[in-house]
Parts: structure tokens; sequence; C-alpha cells
């Protein structure tokens, strides 16, 4: 984990870069979609790391940009199939989000490849395999995001970086940096 | 003159409206001016950056700075200022949260000259002639501020005590904020100089708004003849009122236009767009992908949409793949 946490250092980093994606697994299907794919020994790629919420329509979209903005490669979300939500509609409304926030993403210039919903029921252990793979290749295709690489880079330009170390972060500056 | 405390009022990349909510307070200047004095307020007085320079630091009680910003003079003017001064203020949409201005963030240094000094319908250059940073005329050299490769908020530029929000701020905000500056006990630093509850909370409309909300089409404000008394939402306009921090005294619903969204976030938010675009699209009435996107369509240009005021401000600050 820690050696993988520090991947997409880039020039000078002693690894080479290798794609991290997040992904939000609905608690009653595509997590224990997940479990299942660990007892059968079902391999994946190692390039993911699973967040476990209670609905795939608990996922914020505000979660999904923080995971860009942290360095996140791509993000996944997993949750029940259409008519089989724990709480009836979360699907429903995650698929409602997700169909604008993608509409953001591209305006963005966030690729569409790096963004995506997948309907997984709890014993589609082997569909979490194929889902993760294939995300992580079309990833590894598209190259690191690096978006707090970016906004270094970006700040670059501004006369000096030391005025914003700060004591403690505040509601109207959260955002600074 | 050491008696009264000392105010700057300046702007940076903004319209000109939040210097107009200063004047909007009417005979209320006259007690401003009492309780203050104003130090530098290029917009009205005639005082010069070599004035301020030669201030002792820290000697402005605080500097109210509007405008995002978008290139190298402001940036040196929002450093100076910081240094000068005991408070900095974020005031207004612009320097808060990047404003208007900020949604240029869309676009590339290059995009936006090439647009403003080519191709734009109502100009004419056939030499493509391009603001220089510097320029010899005549044996002189004449410099300009270098444009920045994207907007920023205030606070990502100099640390920021607290933020005045609206475009423009109301008078009242105004005249709140100088007198809690003036206490003997000032807020919390880094707090937002209004309530911390959405506008809907305070709309007029509030009762109007259904418990469950089925949205089945997106209507703009200038295509339909929208209810004077009823919410905006079940009118199927979109209004930001549900992912907006109140304490405009919502002036604009009570013009019968729904709120844009200017008063940014409550502090549990972190990124007023994405909150928007969820509390909108949860609920639209349809579920097959088809049927989603159709209603969606209604909404043509969501980023202008939820992030009309916040996007340098918010999680993904500027589109990623813009060349420089």
């Amino acid at each position: 984990m820690t050696a993988q946490t520090k991947l997409g250092a880039g020039p000078g980093g002693a690894r080479p870069w290798e794609p991290r994606l997040v992904a939000f697994f609905c608690n009653w299907c595509t997590y224990t979609a997940a479990d299942l794919a660990g007892v059968s020994r079902l391999r994946h790629a190692p390039n993911v790391r699973i967040v476990r919420v209670m609905c795939s329509g608990r996922v914020d979209p505000q979660f999904v940009l923080d995971a860009f903005a942290r360095g996140a490669d791509g993000v996944l979300i997993g949750g029940c199939h259409p008519g089989d939500c724990h709480y009836v509609e979360g699907n429903h409304k995650a698929l409602r989000r997700v169909q604008m926030l993608r509409r953001i993403l591209r305006e963005m210039g966030i690729e569409d490849d790096r963004f995506r919903l997948e309907w997984i029921s709890a014993s589609e252990g082997e569909k979490v395999k194929r889902v993760v793979d294939d995300m992580v290749a079309k990833v590894r295709a598209l190259g690191p995001l690096g978006l707090p690489r970016r906004f270094r880079e970006w700040d670059e330009e501004l006369e000096s970086q030391v005025a914003l170390a700060k004591a403690a972060p505040s509601e109207v500056d959260a955002h600074a940096g | 003159m050491p008696g009264k405390p000392k105010v700057a009022f300046y702007w940076c990349a903004s319209c000109g409206g939040c210097e107009e909510s200063v004047v909007d307070l009417a005979e209320g200047v006259l007690d401003l001016l009492d309780a203050i004095d104003i130090v530098f307020w290029p917009v009205a007085m005639d005082y010069k950056r070599s004035d301020v320079e030669a201030m002792p630091d820290r000697s402005i009680l605080a500097s109210l700075i509007n405008g995002a910003i978008r290139n190298s003079e402001q940036e040196e003017m929002a450093r100076l200022l910081r240094r000068k001064s005991r408070f900095v203020i974020a005031y207004g949409a612009c320097a808060q949260l990047g404003g208007v201005p900020g949604l240029a963030n869309r676009f590339s240094r290059d995009q936006i000259l090439e647009f403003a000094y080519e191709t734009c319908p109502s100009i004419q250059n056939p030499a493509k002639t391009r603001p220089q940073p510097g320029s010899q005329d005549a044996g002189r050299m004449t410099t300009l501020p270098e444009f920045h490769g994207l907007v920023r908020t205030l606070a990502q530029v100099v640390q920021v005590d607290y933020a005045v929000p609206g475009c423009p701020p109301t008078p009242a905000l105004l005249r709140q904020a100088v007198t809690c500056l003036l206490d003997a006990e000032p807020p919390a630093a880094g707090s937002v100089l209004a309530p911390d509850i959405a506008l809907c909370d305070q709309c007029p409309r509030k009762d109007s708004k259904p418990m469950d909300l089925r949205p089945e089409a997106f209507k703009r404000p200038h295509l339909i003849r929208l209810d004077p008394q009823r919410c905006f939402l079940a009118q199927g306009v979109v209004c930001m009122g549900p992912a907006t921090r109140g304490g405009c005294e919502a002036v604009c619903v009570q013009g019968n236009m729904p709120c844009s969204g200017c008063f940014g976030a409550t502090s549990r938010v972190k990124d007023q767009g994405a909150k928007m675009l969820s509390s909108l699209c949860s609920n639209i009435a349809a579920s097959s992908e088809q049927e989603i996107d159709r209603i969606l369509a209604t909404i043509p240009d969501p980023l202008g949409t939820f992030y009309r005021y916040s996007l340098p401000g918010s999680l993904l600050r500027a589109r990623v793949s813009r060349q420089r």
C-alpha cells in the first residue's frame, strides 16, 4: 500500500507510474461481489482502492471530484442492478447524477474512460474482476491525470508560494493551493 | 490621524459592481466615515500605489479586495495590501470564489487572447497585434501586467481572513462586516460573514417548494412566464437556492428571477456546483439512461449554470487540458 501510494511520482520517482483508481462500491451488491471475487481467488489489477458505501446513491458528486483532485486517475462507482436497490431507488439517483457529472467532467477535460458506473450484483465476482481490469487498462492507456501535480505547475507562475503557508485551514481558504 | 481605524478598498478582475455596493450605502456612507478612514480606494479617491507602499506594515485595519486574480498586477496589489493590513477580506463573489470572470478557466490563455484580439466578430486587427508585457516606444520601455494562465480566487494567492459573499454583497452585509471588524472580538478567522444556511430556508416562496420534486424538463427563465409566487424548482426552472448560502435577502427571487448562486455554498459544502448538480438531478422523472439524458439536455450549459460564480474555487479549478 505505502509503496503504491507514492506512485505517480514521475521523473525521479523510483517506480514507473501505475494507474490509481478509487472505487465506491455499494455495501449490498458490488462490495459483496468484490468479497466474492476475493474468496474465489479471482485476481484483478491491484490498482484500485475500494471505498465501501451503503449505496451507490450515497456517492456525492463531490466525492468523485475530490478523488480526482487528490490524485486519482480514475473513479469507478459500483451499485446494484436497476430494480435491485436495497433502498429502492438509490442506484437510479446515482445514474441520474452520473449522467450529468459526466458532462461536467467532459467540459473540464477529463476523459470519459476515467469515470465509470457499473451495476454489479452480489453474485458477480467475476464482473468485478472484468470491470476493474478493463478500466485499469483504459486508464493506463490514457496516462496519469495527476491533478495535484498540475495544480502545483499552474501555480508556479505566482510570485511566491510561501505566503500560502497557513496555521490552520479555514472556510474561506479551504481550496487555496 | 492615529484616531480612526483605516480601511482600504481595491478591485482586481471585477466589473465594478462591488464598488457600486459601497456607494449603495447612500447616506449610510457618512456613518461609515464617522467610524473609519478610507485610505485607499482607486475607483473614488486619488491615492496611489506609492501611498500604500509608504504606509507602515499592518497599519490598515482591513483591506476589502474585490475581483478575481487574473494578472500579475492584481497579484502584486493583493500581496501589498496583505502586508499592510491586519485583515484581508475577499469582498464579493469574484474574490471569494472566482466569480463570472472565473468561467474563463474553461479556456487556455491563448484561446482567450486569440478570441479577444483576432476572431471576436467585433474586432478588426489584420496585423494580429497582441498586448505585450513589455514594449519599446520612443526610447522608453512601457510594461503591461502579465496575463496569468488561469483565474484565481483571492485566497489562492494571499492568505484571506474573511469573505463577504455576493455579486455584489448587499449594503447590509458590508455594514455588518465593518461593524464586526471594529468589535473588540472579531469573528472566527476564516469565516464567511453571512448566515451559514441555504437560501431556500430564507426564501419567501419556501412554502410552495414541494416535498417531492420530479422535474420532467427544465425551462430557462426567458422561455416561460414565471409565476411570481411559486417555487422556481416547482416550475421546472433551475434555481441554485438549495446549494447557495442565504443572506442576500432573496433579492433575485423577489425580482422574480431564480437564484444563480452568487453567495457560494455553505460551510458544509466543498463544491457548490457538484452539490447543486446532485440535488437537482437525483429526482428527475426518468430511470433509463436515454430518458435521463433527454431531460438533462434541457440544461444546455451545466458548467455555466452550476459553477457560474465558483469555478476557480471549485475542486477541479480549471479545465485540465488547456494548452498554455
